[in-house]
C-alpha cells in the first residue's frame, strides 16, 4: 500500500506542477515566452512517447520522429483538404499508429534483434526525409495541399473546437491545449502502466525469454507498446503543426530523432517525468545557448553557441557519469538518504 | 485409452554438424515424476528446450496429451499447462518477489485471485519475508526459490525443473525435496539433476541420457548399480 500511496503522491506533484504551469504562465510572462513553453510541452509529449516505447517496453526506436513528422504532415495535408480539423486531428494519430503497426509488425514477428530495430526505425525516419525533401515541384501536391519539399508547408490552419470551424484555437489556446495535453497524456500513460498490460511490457523488457515461458506473447505487447507510441508522438506532431502553422522534412531529420533520445537518457528512462524534464531542460539551454550566439560570432562565443557540440557532450557527459539520467539518479539518492535518516530519527 | 502427457518420436536436434539429441522416444503419464540424469553435453538441456518450444527439433515429434507441439511457440506451450524452471535461474531481476509471482499469476488468474494467489506462493516458497526486495539484489538460492515460485504461479500441469538444487545449501535442498513432493500431488513433473542423494529422495523412476540418447530408463535403485550407466556416468559419485 506505501508503493501505491506513494506512486499517487507523485502523480499528485506532477499534476501540481503541471496546472501552475497551465494557470501561471501566461499570466506571468509575455507571449513571446508562453508560445515558448507551449512548443517545450509539445515536444514533452514526444518525449513521453519515446519515454513509454524504450524506457518501460524495451524498445531502442531511433525514428520516434518517423511517427512525430507523419502525424504533422498527415494533419497538415488533411486540414488543408478539408478544412475543418476534426478529422485531421483523428488522422495524425491514427497514420502513424497504423504506419507502427505495419513496420511494428515486420520487425517485431520478424524477431529483428535490438540493434538492427534501432537501425531500421533510423532508415525509416531518414528515407521518409529523403522522401519528403525532394517533393518541391508543384506536381508534388496531395488534393489542395501541395507538399513543398525542403521548404515545407506554410499556413497551416490551426486547430478549431471539434466541428465547429469557426472556433479556432489562438495562440494562447494553442499553450492550454498543448500543457493540457502533456498532463492528460502522463497520466493516461500512469494508468497503462499501472495495469495489467503495463507491468507485463516492463516484466518483458526485463526478461523476454522469462516472460514467453509463462504464456505471455512478447510480439505482441512489443507491437501494441510501439503503435502507442507512435500515437502518441503523431498527435505530437499534429500539436506541432499547429504551433508554428508550418511543417517541414527537417522534423523527420536526424537531429530531430537524436535530440528525442537524448532527452530520455538525460531524464531517465523508466520514469514519465524523467523524459518530461529532460525534455524542458535540454530545450531551454538549447534556446539558452542559441540566443548568445549570432551568427557572427567567433572564438569561444561560437563554441558556446554551437548547440549540437553542447547537446553531444551531454550526451555523452550522461552516458558515462549519469547512465540512469537525472530523475532515476535522484530516486536511489532519496532512497540511500531515506533509511538513515530513519535511523537518525530513532 | 488417453494419450499420455508428454511422448516424444524420435525427437532429435541437430546444431551445424552436432547431433545434440539423436532418436529420443519419451513418455511421461500424468502426475508422473521423472528424473534425467546424464553427464553434461548429453543433451538434457536440449531436450528440456524442445519440450518447451525454445528449440523446434530437426527431427521427430513432441505431443502434449496427444497434440503435437513440435511447432508451437513457447508461450504456447506454456499456455497448455507446462512450466519450466531454467539452469541458470530466468526471473525478473529488475522487479521485485512480489511483482515477479504477480506477473506470472496475472497470466492466469483475475482481480483479487492474482493477489491470493501470490500471497499464498510467497508462503509455499518461504519468500513472505523479501517479498518487497529486488530480485536482482537476492542471494543465488533465494533467486532458485523466486524462479520456483513464478513457475508454480501459473499453475502448471507439468513442471520442468532443470538443477533445481544447483547452488543450495543442504537446509535448502532439504526443502526443495519437500516442495518436490508437494508439487508431484497435483502435477507431473520431469527433473534434471545431478546430486544424486536428491534423486533418490525424491524419484520412482530415472531416465539416463548419454551422448544425446536415452541410455536407459529404469528405477533409481536399479539405475545406481547398473554397470554401463556407472561407467558413462555415475563413476566415482556413487563410489563415494
Amino acid at each position: 500500500m506505501t508503493a501505491r500511496a506513494s506512486s499517487l503522491a507523485g502523480i499528485a506533484v506532477v499534476l501540481a506542477i503541471g496546472l501552475a504551469v497551465l494557470v501561471l504562465t501566461p499570466r506571468l510572462f509575455e507571449l513571446d515566452v508562453v508560445l515558448n513553453v507551449t512548443v517545450y510541452m509539445i515536444m514533452a509529449v514526444l518525449a513521453l512517447s519515446l519515454g513509454l516505447i524504450w524506457g518501460f517496453g524495451g524498445i531502442l526506436c531511433f525514428g520516434q520522429s518517423a511517427f512525430f513528422g507523419l502525424g504533422a504532415y498527415t494533419y497538415a495535408i488533411a486540414v488543408m483538404n478539408m478544412g475543418e480539423s476534426t478529422l485531421p486531428l483523428v488522422l495524425s494519430v491514427v497514420v502513424p499508429a497504423v504506419f507502427a503497426a505495419l513496420l511494428g509488425y515486420f520487425i517485431f514477428y520478424g524477431r529483428i534483434s535490438d540493434v538492427y530495430l534501432g537501425v531500421i526505425t533510423l532508415t525509416v525516419t531518414l528515407i521518409l526525409f529523403n522522401s519528403v525533401n525532394s517533393t518541391a515541384g508543384p506536381e508534388f501536391h496531395i488534393g489542395s495541399a501541395r507538399l513543398g519539399g525542403f521548404n515545407g508547408i506554410p499556413g497551416i490552419p490551426a486547430l478549431n473546437v471539434p466541428f465547429f470551424k469557426d472556433w479556432q484555437v489562438d495562440l494562447e489556446g494553442m499553450f492550454y491545449l498543448a500543457t493540457a495535453s502533456l498532463l492528460l497524456v502522463y497520466v493516461a500513460l500512469r494508468a497503462l502502466l499501472a495495469s495489467r498490460f503495463g507491468r507485463v511490457i516492463v516484466a518483458i523488457r526485463e526478461n523476454e525469454g522469462r516472460a514467453q515461458l509463462l504464456g505471455y506473447d512478447p510480439r505482441v505487447y512489443k507491437l501494441a507498446t510501439f503503435v502507442i507510441g507512435a500515437a502518441i508522438a503523431g498527435y505530437a506532431g499534429c500539436l506541432f503543426a499547429n504551433w508554428g502553422n508550418f511543417v517541414s522534412p527537417t522534423i523527420f531529420g536526424l537531429a530531430q530523432s537524436a535530440q528525442i533520445i537524448i532527452w530520455v537518457i538525460v531524464g531517465g528512462r523508466g520514469t514519465l517525468v524523467g523524459p518530461i524534464v529532460g525534455c524542458i531542460g535540454i530545450q531551454w539551454l538549447t534556446a539558452a545557448l542559441g540566443a548568445n550566439a549570432p551568427s557572427e560570432t567567433a572564438g569561444w562565443a561560437a563554441l558556446v553557441g554551437n548547440v549540437p557540440l553542447i547537446l553531444g557532450a551531454i550526451l555523452i557527459g550522461f552516458v558515462l557519469l549519469v547512465p540512469k539520467g537525472i530523475l532515476p539518479t535522484l530516486g536511489d539518492l532519496a532512497a540511500q538518504l531515506t533509511p538513515r535518516r530513519a535511523k537518525a530519527a530513532r | 485409452m488417453s494419450a499420455p502427457l508428454i511422448e516424444t518420436r524420435g525427437l532429435g536436434m541437430r546444431f551445424g554438424g552436432v547431433q545434440a539429441v539423436r532418436d529420443v522416444d519419451f513418455v511421461l503419464a500424468e502426475r508422473e515424476l521423472r528424473c534425467l540424469i546424464g553427464p553434461n553435453g548429453a543433451g538434457k538441456s536440449t531436450f528440456f528446450k524442445m519440450l518447451t518450444g525454445q528449440l523446434h527439433p530437426t527431427s521427430g515429434t513432441v505431443s502434449l496429451r496427444g497434440r503435437d507441439i513440435s511447432r508451437a511457440e513457447p508461450h504456447e506451450i506454456a499456455r497448455l499447462g507446462v512450466g519450466i524452471k531454467t539452469q541458470v535461474p530466468s526471473v525478473f531481476d529488475g522487479l521485485t518477489v512480489r511483482e515477479n509471482l504477480w506477473i506470472a499469476a496475472a497470466r492466469t488468474n483475475r482481480g483479487a485471485r492474482i493477489r491470493s494467489v501470490v500471497d499464498a506462493m510467497l508462503e509455499q516458497v518461504g519468500l513472505a519475508p523479501v517479498a518487497s526486495a529486488i530480485v536482482g539484489q537476492l542471494a543465488h538460492g533465494q533467486r532458485q526459490w523466486v524462479e520456483l515460485g513464478v513457475v508454480l504461479s501459473t499453475d502448471p500441469e507439468l513442471v520442468l525443473l532443470d538443477e533445481p538444487a544447483a547452488g543450495m545449501t543442504d537446509r535448502e535442498v532439504a526443502r526443495t525435496v519437500e516442495l518436490v513432493r508437494e508439487i508431484n500431488k497435483t502435477k507431473a513433473l520431469i527433473v534434471v539433476e545431478h546430486d544424486i542423494q536428491f534423486i533418490r529422495k525424491i524419484a520412482s523412476k530415472v531416465t539416463v541420457f548419454n551422448q544425446g540418447a536415452v541410455l536407459v530408463e529404469d528405477d533409481v535403485e536399479a539405475i545406481l548399480h547398473n554397470p554401463t550407466v556407472r561407467d558413462v556416468y555415475l563413476g566415482k559419485k556413487v563410489a563415494a
